[in-house]
Parts: C-alpha cells; sequence; structure tokens
C-alpha cells in the first residue's frame, strides 16, 4: 500500500540523516526516485523551492514527494514518516541517558559518521555538476531544453558572484539570493534571448 | 533556524538556561533526523515532557506542511509556464553552487585525521561512481541504498577505532 511505503520509505530516511539537510539528498535518490515517486531533476527544483520556504528541508520534500504521489494522506505519512525517527531517538535520550553524549563510543561513532556525511554531500554535488555538464538534468515535463554552454554560462556567472561576494564579505552569500540571480539568469537567457 | 529557536526559548521565554541549550544542540546535531526537529524535541520535553515535546515538534512541522502542500497542488500548472522553466533552468546551475558552499560550511564539523579523511575521500568517489553504476542492493522490499550502508559503516569503524585507541578518534 503506498501510504505505507511512504512512511516506512521516509522514516528510514529520517533515521539515516545526521547533521540535517543535504546530506539526505543521496538516500532519496537511491530511495524515492528508484521507486519512481519523483525524477531526478525534481529535486534539484525541489531544493530550490525548499530554501525558498520556510522550515526544515527533510520536512519540505516528505510534504512534496507525498503530495505528488498520494495526495494530502500521503503528504501526512511521509511526513509523519521523516519526523518520527528523531521524535523516538530524542525522548529516549531526554528520558533516560542524558549523559549520553559523554560516552566515548557514542561519540567515536559520531566522529566516523561525519566525514562519510561531508562526503555524501560533497559527491552529490559533484554529481549534480556532472549532470548539469552533460545536460541530463532537462525534465521531461519541459517544453524548454537547455544546452550545456548556456547552463555552464550561468553555472560560471553565479559562480564569479559567489566568490566576489565571499572574497569582499567574507562570508557566504544567503541561499535566496544564489537562487534569485541564478533564476533571473535562466529568464533572461533561455525565455527572453 | 536554529537562532530562532534559542531566541525564542532562551532569551524570551526564559524556558531553559543557555548552557543547557547547548548541550540541546550537540545532541541534536549528532541523532538522526533533522537538527531543528531534534531541538524541538528535546526543548519541549525539558519543559513540559511528553507532551510538551509532541507539541512543540507538531508546532515546528506545521507551517511547512501547509506551505509546501499547497505549492505542491498548484506545481504542475506552475511548471507548465515557459518563464518558470527558464527561472528552473537557471536554478538547476544554482543549486549546485549552493551544494559546493554546503561542503565548506559544513568541512569544521569534520576533524581531518588520516582515518576521516580517507572516510570522506572513499564516500565522495562512491557517490560520484553510483551516478554512473547502480550500487543499490535490494533485499525483498527493502532497499540497501548506498548511503545507508556509507553511514552504518562509519559508525563501526568510529566504534572500532575507539576501542583500539584510548583518546577519541577526532582528538
Amino acid at each position: 500500500m503506498i501510504f505505507f511505503e511512504l512512511f516506512y520509505v521516509f522514516f528510514l530516511i529520517g533515521l539515516f540523516t545526521f547533521g540535517g539537510g543535504y546530506g539526505m539528498i543521496p538516500l532519496i535518490q537511491e530511495q524515492v526516485v528508484a521507486r519512481g515517486w519523483i525524477d531526478a531533476s525534481s529535486i534539484t527544483d525541489f531544493i530550490a523551492i525548499s530554501e525558498s520556504t520556510p522550515g526544515p528541508f527533510a520536512i519540505n520534500i516528505a510534504t512534496f514527494v507525498g503530495s505528488q504521489t498520494g495526495g494530502i494522506f500521503g503528504a501526512l505519512c511521509a511526513t509523519i514518516g521523516v519526523v518520527l525517527p528523531s521524535f523516538i531517538v530524542i525522548l529516549i535520550i531526554a528520558v533516560l541517558i542524558s549523559r549520553f553524549m559523554k560516552n566515548r563510543f557514542v561519540r567515536g561513532a559520531l566522529s566516523g559518521v561525519r566525514p562519510i556525511v561531508l562526503g555524501l554531500i560533497f559527491g552529490t554535488a559533484i554529481v549534480f555538476l556532472i549532470k548539469l555538464i552533460i545536460s541530463s538534468s532537462n525534465p521531461q515535463s519541459f517544453t524548454l531544453t537547455s544546452s550545456y554552454r548556456e547552463s555552464i554560462t550561468i553555472f560560471l556567472m553565479v559562480l564569479g558572484f559567489y566568490l566576489a561576494y565571499r572574497h569582499f564579505k567574507k562570508k557566504s552569500p544567503h541561499p535566496i539570493a544564489l537562487l534569485a540571480i541564478s533564476a533571473l539568469l535562466g529568464i533572461v537567457i533561455f525565455w527572453v534571448l | 533556524m536554529i537562532s530562532i529557536i534559542e531566541r525564542e526559548t532562551v532569551e524570551k521565554n526564559r524556558w531553559i538556561s543557555q548552557a543547557e541549550m547547548f548541550d540541546i544542540l550537540s545532541i541534536s546535531e549528532s541523532t538522526p533526523g533533522p537538527i531543528s526537529v531534534n531541538t524541538a524535541t528535546f526543548v519541549g520535553y525539558r519543559v513540559a515532557g511528553f507532551w510538551g515535546s509532541f507539541f512543540s515538534t507538531l508546532g515546528l512541522t506545521l507551517p511547512s506542511f501547509v506551505i509546501i502542500l499547497l505549492i505542491s497542488f498548484f506545481y504542475k500548472t506552475f511548471l507548465s509556464w515557459t518563464i518558470v522553466q527558464a527561472a528552473f533552468l537557471g536554478i538547476r546551475a544554482g543549486v549546485v553552487i549552493l551544494l559546493f558552499d554546503a561542503v565548506l560550511k559544513l568541512k569544521k564539523i569534520v576533524k581531518f585525521t588520516p582515518l576521516t579523511t580517507s572516510l570522506f575521500i572513499v564516500t565522495t568517489s562512491l557517490i560520484v561512481l553510483s551516478f554512473f553504476f547502480d550500487f543499490n542492493l535490494s533485499l525483498g522490499s527493502f532497499k540497501f541504498s548506498l548511503s545507508i550502508i556509507l553511514i552504518l559503516l562509519g559508525f563501526i569503524i568510529g566504534i572500532i577505532a575507539t576501542a583500539l585507541k584510548k583518546g577519541e578518534l577526532d582528538k
């Protein structure tokens, strides 16, 4: 049954997401895209939507995939699924073992997981860059398509903005600013020209 | 988001102390699930027990849920407009930079030792290779995906390294 499967898959995603956010993208590719619930290119669109709306990425993507796959009830099942592992684990820690984090094996295990999570995100970033270059990220539902030349042009322009911002302000630009600039460049290059 | 939680619970409502908040945050960062959900559950429990954690988690989830649900209803219509498609084709390039930026920001949570550096490099390479080859194992309806295996491997290696050494892995 689709509702149970949504719950179960997002429960699994919630359970194996550490440090929140983008570390879960490979897991979503492997579990959600592989089941055909959304196509791979929609994930990129969804990262942009999630960055531009309030709330944690995990909840946003669970609600979105659930709703696209099984309507309101599907969204409910997926969202409860993704939140439940956090809820249970934190309750257990808060009730029973508040000294949990002091244990050296717990700390050791976590220091083994952190470089993995960083690698998951870095690997995802490289895969997304490859997809951009070989233009395999054009969704089937789109009437517009992009060539790699156009995508790379936009990429380099946004990269230029990013590097300049970091150089002068000594911090990263806000995600919404980055996305707004790339959206604007997209409109100029693909729609106006 | 974390700074908002801190402002509302520590400074405005004085539900918990700054030191307690610090502990809660470090646990939230190291347990499965979104950091903000973990923090909300924890603070809710400290303030009002089980129902406290239930309602604080519900409160945190509800706005996202409603907003994204509304967006998902209009998503298909919205994407049929060519101007929106053009914007999203541009955004694909922006998202790549966003991901690299996330790596730069998160880099500081890892202490790079020979062991953690190799874990990082192996994970990155496998994720990139998995774009070209399918590494996922299916056992019945359970998909043993690559990232789950890698996370479990990180746990096991971390525990073994701690058992072998007297000190901590990243200190």
